[in-house]
């Protein structure tokens, strides 16, 4: 097991630099310092901004100011906003839970159409439901997220006028969870739609080897029902290759979601990200950027650990 | 399986996928249609026609209509679909163009090779690939040809890791140690002997990276971070329809460009799944095939 750990371990440091180090780059080759932002106003020349530089460390050479960046980074530090001057690391804490809800409700209601659909497709290939199945991932891969969005909006906001299409509560501020709710469903729904495509996908595929397999024809054999033999054995053999899939997945969502939150004016990180672009505020955009990656870098370690623990067979295998 | 005749070679096979076939007929015609109707028509993308006015609908003269400087919205549809297509057909051949030997040598050399080219597609996969295209993007300045290399050069980590853990079967064939015995040097057997071996799959799945190139393209011009006015690409005329005007009263300005879109990914889909039949004739069977023969 020590071994194991090791091991994803040592794989996961060199990303974490890796990360890190780009996004600094980015953040570095990016036009614009703040000592020129600061420095602006007060019509600061030659000296002053000498001085100005040593006090925010911009003399120093570039690998040292990496490593600066990288232990504030740490610190939950990520420098301020050229914009607002704000700190970085409060607005992305903000951002961060209405993010989680969007992106969460999105991945649960995939999660929860996907697994039945796709184990209704394996059992009856060529049926209705694998019809719906395929359909769907269709769907999913063909459709662009903006493009649902628009119908979504057009359709649900405009034409029945059922659903808000914009922010996430009525005022601006929190007013009871049905508010929420319905604020929720059309941007929620589109991250749902784009990301169980690829879900059903592999669960029916998953499914459908182990069905072929010979204690599955045991189990039927020696009388289980259908829906016994579903979920005891096959759903439950699959779901390895499922959860690999719905991890790989991560960033993909993510980046999905960004997109929504941007159009539906969700106040998450995506539309902080959006509007840092525009107003060329490069902290806020490499502060979005490396939460999210490292965001789903620790969790594919935990779940690969968790999976490590749980699961015998990976232990020895190739891991 | 009923008794068919069996198709040899891959083509034959394509030919007869009637899905397939269909998929690449409309496509063609898409190309034929984006590419050289304009020329017959000759139509202006960047003229303002006063006379038609602001947001005319459809005519005789402007079939789409004008938008709302005036501009004819066909001749913006076609150039902005030469946009489109060009873009997710160029970006798909960078990414093959640095994934494939990427993989190969990861997979064939082994060692530090591998940990560093395998880490480094870890690395690039960590990232929301929208978000990282955004920031670069942005960084670089929103040009065709930019967002054609930051599209490419951000996508070659999956067809790195197919090629990759193919090669790694490969290289233990017998053939291979056959021909290194024979004194073959690296690069021929990579070139030779192990390339065409582990190719298949990248076919497969290459338009599908056309397809999603196009895709991310529309998405980040859509949101108007892509290419802008005065250029034009499917993406940046759905934007019109974030006007709330637009989406409901002027359907024929946003739908065209959505519907062509879907087509476009629909037909590149079929055709990747046809190449994967048609390459391996068996890939659909094997799952329905149980164990014992």
């Amino acid at each position: 097991m020590g071994q194991y750990i090791r091991r994803r371990l040592l794989t996961a440091v060199p990303v974490f630099f890796g990360i890190t180090i780009l996004v600094f780059l980015m953040l570095h080759l990016a036009p614009g310092t703040v000592a020129d932002l600061m420095g602006e106003g007060s019509g600061a020349a030659g000296s002053d901004r000498a001085t100005l530089e040593t006090a925010l460390g911009l003399d120093q050479p570039l690998p040292i100011r990496y490593f600066v960046w990288l232990g504030g980074l740490l610190q939950g530090d990520l420098g301020r906003s050229y914009l607002t001057g704000h700190g970085v690391g409060d607005m992305i804490a903000q951002r961060v839970v209405p993010s989680l809800i969007l992106t969460g409700t999105g991945v649960v209601l995939a999660v929860a159409i996907a697994i039945p659909l796709g184990a209704a497709a394996a059992w009856k290939p060529r049926s209705g439901w694998d019809r719906l199945a395929s359909g769907l991932s269709l769907v999913s891969f063909g459709v662009p997220g903006f493009f649902l969005c628009l119908a979504g909006i057009f359709w649900f906001s405009v034409v029945l006028g059922w659903l808000p299409a914009h922010g996430m509560y009525t005022n601006g501020r929190f007013s009871g969870l049905g508010d929420l709710v319905l604020h929720l469903i059309l941007p929620a729904g589109v991250v749902c739609i784009s990301s169980a495509g690829e879900l059903v996908k592999q669960t029916r595929s998953a499914c459908l080897e182990v069905i072929g397999e010979d204690y599955i024809m045991t189990a039927r054999a020696k009388g289980l029902k259908d829906r016994a033999v579903m979920v005891r054995h096959v759903l439950r053999s699959a779901m390895t290759p499922v959860l690999t899939t719905i991890l790989s997945h991560i960033p993909h969502i993510l980046g999905g979601s960004v997109v929504v939150e941007q159009i539906f004016g969700w106040p998450g990180m995506g539309s902080l990200l959006f509007s840092g672009i525009s107003d060329r505020d490069y902290p806020v955009v490499m502060g979005v950027t490396v939460v999210m990656a490292l965001a789903v870098l620790f969790t594919n370690l935990l779940l690969d650990l968790v999976y490590g623990l749980t699961d015998p067979r990976v232990r020895y295998g190739k891991g | 399986m009923g008794e068919r005749q069996v198709e040899r070679t891959p083509w034959g096979r394509f030919r007869r996928d009637r899905r397939a076939m269909a998929c690449l007929m409309v496509l063609c015609m898409e190309l034929l249609l984006v590419f050289l109707l304009p020329l017959v028509l000759g139509a202006e993308p960047n003229v303002s026609d006063l006379e038609a006015g602001f947001w005319a609908p459809p005519s005789a003269e402007h079939w789409l209509g004008t938008d709302d400087v005036g501009r004819d919205l066909l001749a913006r549809l076609l150039y902005g679909g030469q946009i489109s297509l060009l873009i997710g057909l160029s970006a798909a051949v960078i990414s093959t163009a640095v994934g494939v030997p990427l993989g190969l040598l990861a997979g064939y050399r082994r060692g530090s090779w591998e940990f560093w080219i395998m880490r480094l597609s870890d690395l690039v996969q960590t990232f929301p690939s929208v978000v990282l295209v955004l920031c670069l993007v942005s960084l670089v300045g929103a040009s065709a040809l930019n967002i054609v290399l930051v599209l490419g050069l951000l996508g070659w980590t999956g067809i790195a890791r197919l090629v990759y853990a193919n090669t790694l079967t490969v290289r233990e064939q017998e053939y291979i140690l056959a021909v290194r015995a024979l004194g073959a040097g690296r690069a021929t057997i990579l070139w030779r002997n192990v390339l065409p071996n582990v190719v298949a799959p990248v076919w497969c799945s290459f338009p599908m990276r056309v397809g999603r190139a196009i895709l991310s393209e529309s998405s980040l011009s859509f949101l108007g971070f892509g290419i802008r006015i005065p250029q034009a690409s499917w993406g940046s005329l759905i934007q019109y329809a974030s006007n709330l005007t637009v989406l409901t009263r002027r359907p024929w300005v946003w739908l065209p460009p959505g519907i062509l879109l879907m087509v476009t990914v629909f037909c590149l889909v079929g055709i990747g799944d046809g190449i994967r039949d048609a390459l391996d004739p068996r890939a659909n069977r094997v799952i329905y095939h149980h164990k014992n023969p």
